[in-house]
């Protein structure tokens, strides 16, 4: 078993009734399991919910990951997404911005393809969405101006082609 | 048929075979204590002491008979004190469906008298968790309920109820309780691996876990025993599945195992290991247990597989379904020398009278089993007591050594021992204590007393916190820090006060004289035995450390 550490995203389907979050928040808890990022969205199936959770861990830690998880009564299925399937994050800025510095920070908003979204005479707020690594990316260039506030919403995936996400055999 | 919330709840305990609950009342409870009196004749409500005594009596009731475990307590505290007998059921896969009654779904959430969200507190500790605010999901979460603590790996499950749910009104048919989920399926290529395996290995041997005890898969290991020629040692849960006088029986393994089964795992080129999870009280060392050996694990929960020792073949499987389609494909072998060899290193545990006229465990133990018959149901509580229990016991069948492995739950036995005893009322059942363990939950002895339960209790009393003062004499240089408590507790006077029999025994024929008398008892007794403090158990294997390690005593 390979012991290097490794992120990944899992996609997990799961029945949606009260306390859901607050068991697989407990799971990744009790047994260490890392969660660097956690979203939660119904799907088209109201009796679903899709959960998508970013972790790290080597081979043994992914094995435990998934029969832990998959063995959870609410549990549908659980995969882990492929490195070709898409990846969106959405992240709202607010950032302390002049008539000095608005221009500036305009440019880098266009370059990252983001919206200023409200603007009023000390602040913009800015809307990004991309990869979870475009969205570092921009927040490294906007490090140099005082941020007033920052929500990201955490990483979210689909997989390419004709397959849903559990029939999928996507490889790579 | 119009039913009230708790007239259904009995309705479906009733078409899930359920005859006995254990539990004890309270305020959010009063309804379905209410339908309980209207069932009477048909459901036996057995009131304990305390929730905790409840919970292990539904747990020590599910051991002895293989049925699910019933027990009930109201909001609050009543429904805590549930916590440990669940925990305990969950650590050793016991099948167990746990009914609180909740406050008024008006009142949930606003801290009201005897509220507790306690389905949030139990979700490490249970399969699953219902909580019920609608009469519509009532029946449904019952169902549910009793086909997770029953399916794949089984354990314990809560349906926590709000008090108006168990007075709403509905309507419902009868109906049959839901199937369990199927068995898990696996590959021919791993199941012809596992013969080819077994077929080339010069020294195999087999590690069977409490799992193949749960799935009554011991007829078909014996016969792979038997046709492969290979030794079995056991863990503490699946004592009794192969017989204590088998040839091939190693005994149990790991800490405070045999040197047979230890040195067996050591020295094997083959380790099967069905239905258990290399806890760390026998892989106390993970990287090298087993370190010569080809590792194979069949269990039917696959979070096993890998978990605490990397096997070189995992298989999710139910233990009996995977041995009913090995055994064909296994060729008849024989390993003389490794046989002999393994075997030799049993050493004899016949010689065990002391000639002295102080009491030692193995004694007492082996004159138990030599006064008892071979349908007696043992159970213990948790130190020194049970390993030698675990030990010198003569294990000859599954249901019959009832105990908390996993957890290691001291207080277990007094509860366990009375549900296994309403559960087998034709079977004697013998409690196996120590002053610690006894101490902790013997108010139960006023249940025993109320349902005329003939429960014999044998104290081993040492004065001390027995197995954590073996471990400050080894480990701690003689620091026995709140281990020896001097108590002065009246074992014989506690009896009479709740109107049991106590005996009180310092020699050999002291011991015998009241055991003899004690089977002839309708109702519990208990016979103190006095012990010495340095009567430690051994061998010994320390945490963390393999079998160079052992300190044979």
């Amino acid at each position: 078993m390979d012991k290097t550490e490794r992120s990944e995203i899992l996609s997990i389907l799961v029945v949606n009734e009260p306390g859901v979050t607050a068991r697989l928040g407990s799971l990744f808890g009790r047994r260490g399991f890392n969660i660097d990022s956690f979203t939660a969205s119904p799907t088209n199936d109201p009796k679903l919910t899709r959960i998508t959770i970013a972790t790290t861990g080597d081979d043994r830690k992914f094995d435990q990951i998934l029969t832990q998880t998959a063995k959870q009564e609410f549990v549908k299925t659980i995969d882990i997404m492929g490195k070709k399937s898409i990846y969106r994050e959405l992240l709202l800025l607010k950032v302390k911005a002049t008539k000095k510095e608005r221009s500036e920070i305009r440019e880098i908003v266009e370059i990252f393809r983001g919206k200023i979204v409200d603007l009023s005479k000390q602040s913009m707020i800015i809307e990004v969405t991309g990869s979870s690594a475009k969205i570092d990316g921009f927040m490294n260039m906007m490090s140099c101006y005082e941020l007033i506030d920052v929500c990201r919403t955490g990483v979210t995936g689909i997989n390419r082609g004709d397959a849903g996400i559990s029939d999928s055999t996507d490889e790579d | 048929m119009r039913l009230n919330g708790s007239q259904l709840v009995m309705e479906v305990l009733l078409e899930h075979g359920v005859d006995t609950v254990f539990g004890y009342p309270g305020g959010t409870a009063l309804n379905l204590y209410d339908a309980l009196y209207e069932y009477q004749g048909k459901i036996r409500a057995v009131m304990t002491a305390h929730e905790q005594g409840a919970s292990h009596a539904a747990d020590g009731y599910a051991r002895a008979t293989g049925k699910t475990g019933v027990c009930i307590a109201t909001s609050g505290p009543g429904a805590t004190n549930l916590v440990t007998g669940i925990a305990t059921a969950f650590m050793d896969s016991i099948p167990l469906v746990a009914i609180t009654a909740n406050v008024p779904d008006s009142m949930i959430g606003k801290d009201a008298f005897q509220e507790v969200s306690i389905s949030s507190i139990v979700i490490p500790v249970t399969k699953h968790t219902f909580f019920v605010n609608r009469i519509e999901d009532l029946e449904d979460a019952l169902f549910n309920a009793f086909r997770i603590a029953n399916s794949d790996r089984k354990g314990p499950v809560l349906v926590d109820i709000t008090k108006d749910v168990t007075a709403a009104e509905i309507n419902r048919k009868p109906r049959k309780p839901m199937p369990v989920n199927p068995v898990p399926t696996f590959s021919d290529e791993a199941l012809h691996s596992v013969a080819t395996m077994i077929n080339k290995a010069e020294k195999p041997v087999i590690y069977c876990g409490g799992g193949v005890a749960a799935c009554e898969a011991g007829e078909e290991l014996l016969a792979l025993m038997d046709k492969a020629d290979i030794p079995a040692a056991h863990t503490l849960m699946s004592a009794g599945v192969v017989g204590y006088d088998n040839p091939k029986n190693l005994g149990m393994a790991g800490m405070h195992g045999s040197i047979a089964a230890n040195r067996a795992f050591d020295r094997a080129d083959l380790i099967l290991a069905f239905g258990t999870r290399f806890s760390d009280r026998v892989a106390l060392n993970p990287d090298k247990f087993g370190k010569r050996a080809l590792k194979v694990q069949v269990d039917i929960d696959a979070s096993e597989i890998n978990k605490n020792v990397i096997v070189d073949l995992g298989i999710q499987a139910d233990v009996k379904d995977f041995l009913i389609k090995l055994l064909p494909l296994v060729k008849k072998k024989s390993h003389p020398e490794w046989l002999d060899l393994a075997t030799g290193w049993k050493t004899t545990t016949g010689d065990v009278k002391s000639g002295d006229a102080e009491l030692h465990p193995s004694e007492i133990l082996h004159t138990i089993c030599d006064l008892t018959d071979k349908d007696t149901i043992y159970v213990t509580d948790v130190g020194q007591h049970q390993m030698w229990s675990a030990q010198y016991l003569k294990h000859e069948h599954t249901k019959q050594f009832i105990t908390s492995g996993g957890l290691g739950t001291m207080g277990y036995g007094y509860g366990a021992a009375i549900g296994a005893q309403i559960a087998r009322p034709d079977c004697r059942v013998i409690h196996l204590t120590g002053d610690g363990s006894f101490h902790m939950n013997l108010n139960e002895a006023c249940t025993a007393v109320s349902e005329e339960l003939p429960i014999t209790t044998v104290l081993l009393n040492n004065q001390v916190l027995g197995m954590v003062y073996q471990w400050q004499g080894i480990f701690y240089g003689n620091r026995y820090s709140s281990t020896d408590p001097h108590r002065k507790t009246d074992f014989v006077k506690l009896a009479e006060g709740f109107g049991a029999k106590g005996y009180s025994a310092k020699t050999p024929d002291e011991f015998e004289a009241a055991f003899r008398d004690a089977l002839t008892q309708k109702g519990p007794v208990w016979i103190e035995c006095a012990i010495a403090k340095n009567e430690y158990v051994y061998p010994m294997i320390p945490g963390g450390g393999t079998i160079e390690d052992m300190i044979i005593g």
